[in-house]
């Protein structure tokens, strides 16, 4: 590929920094860090668990609130998965619907085994499959900030796979009592 | 009653409860209520490539003031296993309504090993557990999972027997 790769930090930043109200729900492992870093807010959801679960969380939301943004911001591992998924959220095409995958071609969690992702498959092209016919790859910061024009229009879910460096930064934990975190994001949206 | 009859008031009763989400995987058992859902321009269906997506799908809702409810069939209860820990671990209400298979007449013995320890799984995993085997109580049934899980946060399966429900026919 050549040239620099992207810092996933800076890759989160700049995609949710004009997210005004916009919910985030987090994947499981470094996803989880980066958001709790860069883009802290009690309209975030961070899983801590539930791997593959991030996308149709996500979905789920963005199906009962349908004049909100809903942001999932995942990681290679976790959106593999539960790749099905796509082809769950393809079928119905939600317009509120954003994924970002933080793509390292790793498993940082786990001790940085290779991914698929670094051995041959194409998560975007599954996407595109799938019927989310904005899917792009993002690999330079060109392409990051042509993505991050497009990212917050609502129209059609979009689905944003961007190759990052998989250097970890250090972790910054949000709470992990799932029970709390719902109250509060809850509570945020107006919703005893 | 037959099969029509009492699938309907269990769909009256999901659309009288304020269920506005179905998320099902295709199954002969749920014919009926997967067409109601279909057919029904308030309800969100959602068809799932697999079971374990019904899950996170459920919270999601619920996180946006949404109620929802899951169709599946015994064998995908073993597809959500790891994936309940999201509503143990964030007491998500949740209803899943379970078509029996490997009980009671069963051509397919496939079917037997999921069939058998489906009840026990769900209580692992912390579900509250209602089966019916009399079709007149299948709505009630439903209505007190519904209430159940969104008064207290908790997670309710109903098991419709395999008895109830019918011998599949596997030759015409």
């Amino acid at each position: 590929m050549g040239g620099v790769m992207l810092d996933r930090r800076h890759v989160v930043r700049e995609l949710l920094q004009d997210r005004e109200d916009a919910v985030v729900v987090t994947g499981l492992g470094s996803p989880t860090y980066d958001v709790a870093a860069v883009s802290p807010s009690e309209r975030n959801y961070y899983l801590w668990g539930a791997m593959g679960g991030a996308a149709m969380m996500g979905f789920g939301l963005a199906l009962a609130k349908p004049d909100l943004h809903v942001i999932v911001v995942t990681g290679d591992g976790e959106a593999l998965m539960g790749m099905g998924a796509l082809a769950t959220i393809g079928a119905v095409k939600p317009a509120n619907l954003a994924i970002l995958v933080l793509d390292n071609e790793h498993y940082g969690e786990t001790g940085m085994q290779q991914s698929h992702l670094g051995l041959g498959v194409d998560l975007c092209a599954v996407a595109l499959a799938c019927g989310l016919t904005q899917a792009c790859r993002v690999t330079t910061e060109a392409e990051l900030q042509s993505a991050a024009r497009n990212f917050h229009q609502t129209g059609a879910p979009k689905f944003v796979q961007v190759k990052v460096d998989p250097e970890a930064p250090p972790r910054v934990m949000p709470t992990r009592d799932a029970v709390e975190n719902k109250i509060t994001f809850r509570r945020a949206l107006g919703i005893s | 009653m037959n099969v029509i009859d009492w699938q309907q008031a269990v769909y009256d009763v999901i659309k009288s409860s304020g269920i506005s989400l179905v998320g099902y995987v295709p199954d002969a058992g749920h014919a009926t209520l997967i067409n109601c859902a279909r057919d029904d321009k308030e309800i969100h269906d959602v068809v799932m490539t697999t079971e374990e997506e019904g899950i996170p799908l459920c919270a999601g809702a619920w996180l946006g003031g949404m109620r929802s409810i899951l169709l599946m069939q015994s064998s995908g209860v073993g597809n959500c296993v790891n994936m309940l820990s999201l509503q143990r671990t964030a007491r998500f209400p949740m209803v899943i309504i379970v078509t029996m298979r490997g009980e009671y007449a069963e051509f397919n013995p496939w079917q037997i090993p999921m069939g058998s320890t489906t009840q026990a799984v769900l209580e692992l995993c912390n579900f509250k557990v209602e089966r019916v085997d009399d079709e007149t109580s299948a709505a009630e049934t439903v209505q007190a999972a519904i209430d159940f899980a969104y008064n207290s946060n908790v997670g309710v399966a109903v098991l419709l027997s395999q008895k109830m429900l019918g011998r599949k026919k596997w030759v015409e």
